[in-house]
C-alpha cells in the first residue's frame, strides 16, 4: 500500500517536474538539437553550441558550463536534460537545469552522463568566453578580456570577433578590436587575414604586438648537405667561422645532427691519454713529449687505431666536413609573406621604439641634469660667484638630506616633513655656511689652493661626524605617496614624478637665483664686490656681509638640493662626496661666474653621461669613466667653460 | 770659487744622516736581526711610511715649488703599485700552478699553463682569459719599465693637454681630481684587466722566496724604500737648487711674469709634473709589495687629497717638511686608527679615537692652513732665524704680495 503510494507519487513528481522540464525553453532548445549533442563530435557540434550561445537565455551559461565539466546528464527515460550530483556510486540526484529544482534521485544505470571530448570542451570554452565578453558588468568584460590576452588560444578568435558588435563602450570596442587583430595574426584563417593584420600593428609599441610576432620570425640552424635545397622559409645562409656562426657551433651543430664524428674535448684527450699509459708511453710517444697538442693528436691517433679510444674527428676531418655541409637559418612558419610582413611591421616597431627610447632618453637625461644643476648651483654661487673653491659643498647636500632625515622622524606625516624640511634645511646649511665663512674662508680669500685645502679639511671632519652621529648604513627619505609612481606615456617612456619634482624644483631654483641676482639689492650688491670690493666698499656696501651672505646662500641652496636628492637616493654620510667632482665638473665646463652655464654645463654633463650609458647599458663606471675623460678633453677647447666671462670681470 | 751642490744645501746632508741613522737603528731593531724591540709587521709599517714620504716629496716639489696642487698623484703612486703588482701576482701564481701542473702523469702544454695561471688570477671576476694590459707580466724587467713609464706616459699625455691649454689654478686642482677619479672607476670595473675591486693581493709574497722569512723581506723592503727615498731626496734638492729651481719657484709666484721673460712655462710644468709622477710611482711599486694588496679604493681622489694634507701640514716648499709631515700625519694616523690610542671618557659620551681621529685631523689641518701655514717644518725656522716679516698695515705696491708700509720702513 504505501509502496503503491509512493510510486504515484513519484509518478506524479516526475510528471510534474517533465512538465516544467519539458516547459522552460532551455530544454526546448537542447531537445532540438539532441542528436548533436548526443553524438558530441567536434566536427558536428558547432550548430548545437552556436543556438545555445545565441539563445539569448538566461540559463544558457550554465548550462554550457556544466556540459564542459561532465555535470549535464540524461535520462534515458525520456531524453531530457538534468545537472548532475554525485549521492552515492550508484545513485545520482538530478536538478533541473532551468530553475535548479531537485527532480529526485535515480540509479547510475538510468541515466545517460554526456561526456563531450576534449575538442567539443574547447569549443564550449570558447562559447563561455563569449558570454563573459557580453556580460553586463565592464568590470566581467575587461576582465575576459585580459585573461584572453594572458592566454591568447585560436577559439576565442571567433568568440572575441562575434563580441564585438554589440559592444556599447567605446574604450573596450576599441581593446576587443585590437584584441581580434592580434588573434588573427597567430590564428588568422587565411594568410591574407594575417599579414593584413600584421601590417596594420605597424608602429604600434604594445609590448603584445612584439610578444605576437616573434614567434612567427623566430628561426633554427639547420644544416644541409652539399647545396641548399628548395622548399622551406629560409632566413639567412651562414657562413661558419663568421662572428655570429663560429666553426665550433657550426661543427657542434654537425654533431647534433649525427652528420659527423663527435670531436674530443682537450681535457677529455688528456684523460684519455692519462688512462692509457703503458710503460711511460702512450700510443708509442714518450709521455715526456706529450707538451705539446700536436704530439697529443699523434699519440690519441695511435690509440684510436689500436682501438683503445673511440675515434674522434680530427682538424682536417673538421674542416672538409664543415665545407661540405651548408649552414641556414630557417623560420618555423611556412609561409614567406607572412614572415616578410612580420619583420617589415616589427622593423618598423623597431624604428618606433628606437624613436622613442630616445624620447625616454631624453627625460631620463634631463631629470639627472637637473640633479646635477641642483647639486651645481651653491657651487655656482660660491664658486662661480665668489671664487671660493668649497670642498665641504658636498657635505652641505649630506647636511641637508640629514635634516630631511631628521624631520621625518619627528614628523610622521611624509607631506608636511617635507614641507618643513625644505626650509629647515636651508636655515641649517645657511648657518654652517656662514660660520664657516666668517671663522675660516675669509681669511684665506687671496689664497685659493689653501681655501680648497681648509675647506677639505672641514669636509672630512664633517662626513666623520656624520658617521658618528647617524651611523655608516644608509637612512630613507621617503618621498609622500603623492610622488611615488611614474608618469608613463606609453610601453616604453615614463618617468617618475620624484624626478618630475626635481626637475622642477631646479627650474624654481634658476629662477629664484636670477631673481636674487638680478632684481634684488643683495645681488646687486653680491655683483659689486665680486667684481671689484673696494670699489663696492667706497660705495657705502659691507663686503664682509655681503660675502657671509653670499656664502650662506649657496651653502643653503645645497641643503634644499640635499633633500631633493636625498628623496630617490639613499641618505649616507657619503651622499656629498659622490657628487663634489660632477658638481665641479659642471660649473667648470659651463663656465664660472654664470647660472646659465652652469644650467649648460649640468645639461652638457647629464645627457653625455646619459648617452654613454645608453651605449653600454651594462656598466654605469664605464659611462662615468669616459665622461670625465670627454671633460678633460672638452676643457682643451674651451677652458673658460661653456659661457666664459669676458672681461675685467673674468680676472686673470 | 763656486760652492759645491752640498754646501749650498746643507739640509740634504743632514737629512741623509738622519736617514741613515734611522735604517741603521731599524736594522739592529728589527726581528730578522734576532732582536725582538722592533716586530716585522712595525718594520713593515716604517717601511711603507718612507715610500709615502718619498711621494710626499714628489708632492712638494710639483706644489710646494712648482704650485700646481695636483690632486693625482697618488693615482700615480697606486698606478706603480699595479705595475709591479701585476709582475708579482703572475710571477707567484705561475710558480703555484706549475707546482701543481708537475705532479699530474703528462706534462702541460705552455697554453695550459697560462690558461690555468688566467684561471687562478682571475677567477674572481669571473672570467680565465688574459687581458692585453697583462702582456708583459711575465717579464720582470718589462714591468719595471712599465712601473716608470704607464705614470709617465699618463702624466706626459695629461700635463701636456692641461698646461698647453693655460689650466691654473683650482682649475687644475679639479681636473686632477676628475682624472685621479675616472681612473679610480675604471678599475672599479670587473672588465678592466686589473681584477675590479678586487685588486691585486697576495704581493708580499716574493716569487721564489716562500723559504726566506717575512722578517728578511721586509727588512730588504724597508731598506730599500730608505734607499729610494734617500735617492729621491737627493734628486729632488738637485732639481730645485740652481737655475732650475729658480725657474720653477717664479712659476709658482709668478707664472705671467715668468713667460714674459721668456721661459717656457709649459716645458718646465710639464717636466716637473711628469718627473713627479714617475718618482710617485716608484715609491708605489715599493709600497705595495710591503702592504700586500693594492685595489681602486687607494687611488679615489681622497688619497691625493691626503697626500696634499701630509706635506701641507709639513710645511711645503721645503723638502724636509715634506718628509716630516708624511710620517707624522701617516704614524699618527695608524696610531689612532689602529685602535691603540686610548679611548677619553666623559661621563656622558667616550671619546673613541678610531671614530674621532678624522674629525681631529680634519680640525688640525684647517688649523694649520691658518695659522701655521708653514707647517711643522715651520720650527725649523725659528732655529736658523728665517723669520719672515711681520705683515701689518696697508700694501705698498698694488700687488697683494707687495711689501706693507711697517715692513719697508726697517
Amino acid at each position: 500500500m504505501t509502496r503503491l503510494i509512493m510510486a504515484a507519487l513519484a509518478a506524479l513528481m516526475l510528471c510534474v517536474s517533465m512538465a516544467a522540464a519539458q516547459d522552460s525553453p532551455i530544454q526546448a532548445l537542447l531537445q532540438e538539437h539532441r542528436a548533436l549533442i548526443e553524438k558530441s563530435s567536434r566536427k558536428t557540434i558547432q550548430p548545437a553550441i552556436d543556438a545555445l550561445r545565441d539563445s539569448g537565455l538566461p540559463e544558457a551559461q550554465a548550462v554550457l558550463e556544466k556540459w564542459q565539466a561532465k555535470d549535464l546528464w540524461q535520462r534515458d527515460a525520456d531524453k531530457l536534460f538534468f545537472f548532475g550530483e554525485k549521492v552515492d556510486s550508484k545513485n545520482y540526484r538530478l536538478l533541473d537545469i532551468a530553475t535548479g529544482e531537485v527532480a529526485g534521485e535515480f540509479p547510475k544505470k538510468e541515466l545517460n552522463q554526456l561526456k563531450p571530448n576534449s575538442g567539443v570542451r574547447s569549443l564550449i570554452g570558447a562559447a563561455l568566453v563569449q558570454f563573459q565578453l557580453m556580460a553586463k558588468d565592464p568590470a566581467k568584460r575587461i576582465e575576459a578580456l585580459d585573461a584572453i590576452q594572458r592566454d591568447p588560444a585560436e577559439e576565442h578568435l571567433v568568440a572575441l570577433a562575434g563580441a564585438i558588435e554589440k559592444e556599447t563602450d567605446p574604450d573596450i570596442r576599441d581593446r576587443k578590436e585590437r584584441l581580434v587583430r592580434l588573434l588573427t595574426i597567430s590564428y588568422g584563417e587565411t594568410e591574407e587575414a594575417r599579414i593584413a593584420a600584421i601590417e596594420s600593428f605597424k608602429g604600434d609599441l604594445g609590448v603584445d604586438v612584439r610578444g605576437a610576432l616573434n614567434p612567427l620570425v623566430a628561426t633554427s640552424r639547420e644544416v644541409a648537405v652539399g647545396a641548399l635545397h628548395d622548399g622551406g622559409n629560409i632566413a639567412t645562409v651562414l657562413k661558419p667561422g663568421s662572428p655570429e656562426f663560429s666553426e665550433a657551433e657550426a661543427y657542434d651543430l654537425l654533431v647534433s645532427k649525427d652528420l659527423v664524428l663527435p670531436r674530443i674535448t682537450a681535457v677529455d684527450r688528456r684523460a684519455a691519454l692519462q688512462e692509457n699509459i703503458t710503460d711511460a708511453r702512450v700510443g708509442g710517444v714518450p709521455v715526456a713529449q706529450l707538451n705539446s697538442e700536436d704530439a697529443r693528436e699523434r699519440a690519441y691517433q695511435a690509440l684510436a687505431e689500436a682501438g683503445l679510444v673511440r675515434t674522434a674527428a680530427t682538424q682536417a676531418q673538421i674542416a672538409e666536413a664543415l665545407a661540405a655541409h651548408v649552414f641556414f637559418e630557417t623560420y618555423s612558419e611556412p609561409s614567406a609573406a607572412i614572415t616578410e610582413a612580420a619583420n617589415d611591421t616589427l622593423s618598423s616597431i623597431n624604428t618606433q621604439v628606437g624613436f622613442n627610447q630616445f624620447l625616454d632618453l631624453t627625460l631620463d637625461a634631463m631629470s639627472l641634469a637637473s640633479i646635477y644643476f641642483l647639486a651645481a648651483i651653491g657651487l655656482a654661487i660660491t664658486f662661480g660667484v665668489m671664487g671660493v673653491i668649497n670642498m665641504a659643498h658636498g657635505e652641505f647636500i649630506m647636511m641637508g638630506a640629514y635634516t630631511g632625515y631628521v624631520v621625518q622622524q619627528v614628523i610622521p606625516d611624509y607631506t608636511v616633513s617635507i614641507i618643513v624640511a625644505l626650509p629647515l634645511a636651508f636655515a641649517v646649511t645657511f648657518a654652517a655656511g656662514v660660520a664657516m665663512e666668517r671663522l675660516v674662508i675669509r681669511w684665506l680669500y687671496n689664497r685659493p689652493l689653501e681655501t680648497l685645502l681648509a675647506t677639505f679639511g672641514i669636509s672630512i671632519a664633517l662626513q666623520q661626524l656624520a658617521k658618528n652621529i647617524f651611523g655608516t648604513q644608509a637612512r630613507p627619505l621617503t618621498s609622500p605617496a603623492w610622488l611615488d609612481g611614474a608618469l608613463v606615456l606609453n610601453d616604453v617612456v615614463s618617468i617618475s614624478y620624484i624626478r618630475i619634482a626635481i626637475f622642477v624644483l631646479a627650474l624654481i631654483f634658476l629662477g629664484v637665483f636670477l631673481f636674487i641676482m638680478k632684481r634684488t639689492r643683495l645681488g646687486l650688491e653680491v655683483r659689486a664686490v665680486t667684481q671689484n670690493p673696494r670699489m663696492a666698499a667706497s660705495m657705502g656696501i659691507n663686503p664682509d656681509r655681503i660675502n657671509m651672505l653670499t656664502f650662506g646662500l649657496g651653502s643653503g641652496i645645497a641643503g634644499i638640493a640635499g633633500v631633493a636628492i636625498g628623496l630617490y637616493a639613499k641618505v649616507t654620510s657619503e651622499l656629498g662626496s659622490d657628487y663634489i667632482v660632477q658638481s665641479f665638473m659642471t660649473v667648470v665646463v659651463g663656465g664660472v661666474g654664470n647660472i646659465w652655464g652652469t644650467l649648460l654645463g649640468a645639461s652638457m654633463i647629464g645627457f653625455l653621461q646619459k648617452g654613454i650609458e645608453w651605449m653600454n647599458p651594462s656598466n654605469t663606471l664605464a659611462a662615468q669613466t669616459y665622461m670625465i675623460i670627454f671633460i678633460i678633453i672638452f676643457i682643451q677647447f674651451r677652458p673658460r667653460g661653456i659661457i666664459a666671462l669676458k672681461g675685467r670681470a673674468a680676472g686673470d | 770659487m763656486e760652492k759645491s751642490f752640498l754646501t749650498r744645501n746643507p739640509s740634504v746632508l743632514i737629512f741623509i744622516a738622519c736617514l741613515a741613522l734611522f735604517t741603521i737603528a731599524v736594522t739592529v731593531m728589527s726581528e730578522a736581526m734576532g732582536s725582538e724591540m722592533i716586530s716585522t709587521s712595525f718594520v713593515k709599517t716604517l717601511g711603507k711610511t718612507l715610500c709615502l714620504c718619498l711621494v710626499a716629496i714628489a708632492m712638494d716639489l710639483i706644489w710646494g715649488f712648482a704650485g700646481i696642487l695636483s690632486l693625482g698623484h697618488m693615482a700615480f703612486f697606486g698606478l706603480g703599485g699595479y705595475m709591479i703588482g701585476m709582475w708579482l701576482m703572475y710571477a707567484r701564481t705561475e710558480m703555484i700552478v706549475e707546482a701543481s701542473m708537475a705532479n699530474a702523469e703528462i706534462p702541460p702544454t705552455a697554453q695550459e699553463v697560462v690558461d690555468a695561471i688566467g684561471t687562478q688570477i682571475f677567477g674572481v671576476v669571473g672570467s680565465s682569459d688574459f687581458p692585453v694590459i697583462w702582456t708583459f707580466a711575465d717579464s720582470l724587467f718589462l714591468q719595471l719599465l712599465l712601473v716608470v713609464a704607464v705614470p709617465g706616459l699618463l702624466a706626459l699625455v695629461f700635463g701636456w693637454l692641461a698646461f698647453r691649454s693655460r689650466v691654473t689654478g683650482v682649475y687644475l686642482s679639479i681636473l686632477t681630481q676628475a682624472m685621479t677619479l675616472a681612473l679610480a672607476l675604471y678599475l672599479f670595473q670587473n672588465d678592466s684587466g686589473l681584477r675590479g675591486n678586487n685588486g691585486l693581493s697576495g704581493l708580499q709574497n716574493l716569487p721564489g722566496a716562500d723559504a726566506i722569512p717575512q722578517a728578511d723581506i721586509s727588512l730588504w723592503f724597508f731598506w730599500a724604500s730608505a734607499l729610494a727615498l734617500g735617492l729621491g731626496y737627493l734628486l729632488a734638492a738637485w732639481v730645485v737648487s740652481g737655475k732650475f729651481g729658480s725657474v720653477i719657484r717664479g712659476i709658482r709666484d709668478d707664472e705671467a711674469r715668468v713667460r714674459f721673460l721668456g721661459y717656457s712655462v709649459e716645458g718646465y710644468k710639464l717636466f716637473v709634473f711628469t718627473l713627479t709622477a714617475v718618482i710617485a710611482a716608484i715609491a708605489g711599486a715599493l709600497y705595495y709589495p710591503q702592504a700586500g694588496i693594492i685595489n681602486p679604493a687607494e687611488i679615489a681622489p681622497i688619497a691625493s687629497i691626503y697626500l696634499a694634507v701630509w706635506v701641507a701640514i709639513g710645511g711645503r716648499g721645503r723638502l724636509y717638511g715634506a718628509v716630516i709631515g708624511a710620517a707624522f700625519v701617516s704614524l699618527l694616523s695608524t696610531w689612532f686608527t689602529g685602535g691603540q690610542a686610548p679611548s677619553i671618557p666623559l661621563g656622558f659620551y667616550t671619546i673613541n679615537w678610531v671614530d674621532w681621529w678624522q674629525v681631529l685631523l680634519g680640525i688640525s689641518f684647517v688649523l694649520v692652513t691658518l695659522f701655521a701655514p708653514k707647517g711643522i717644518g715651520g720650527l725649523v725656522d725659528h732655529f736658523t732665524g728665517r723669520v719672515s716679516p711681520e705683515r701689518y698695515g696697508a700694501d705698498l705696491g698694488p700687488d697683494s704680495g707687495s711689501l706693507q708700509e711697517q715692513e719697508a720702513e726697517k
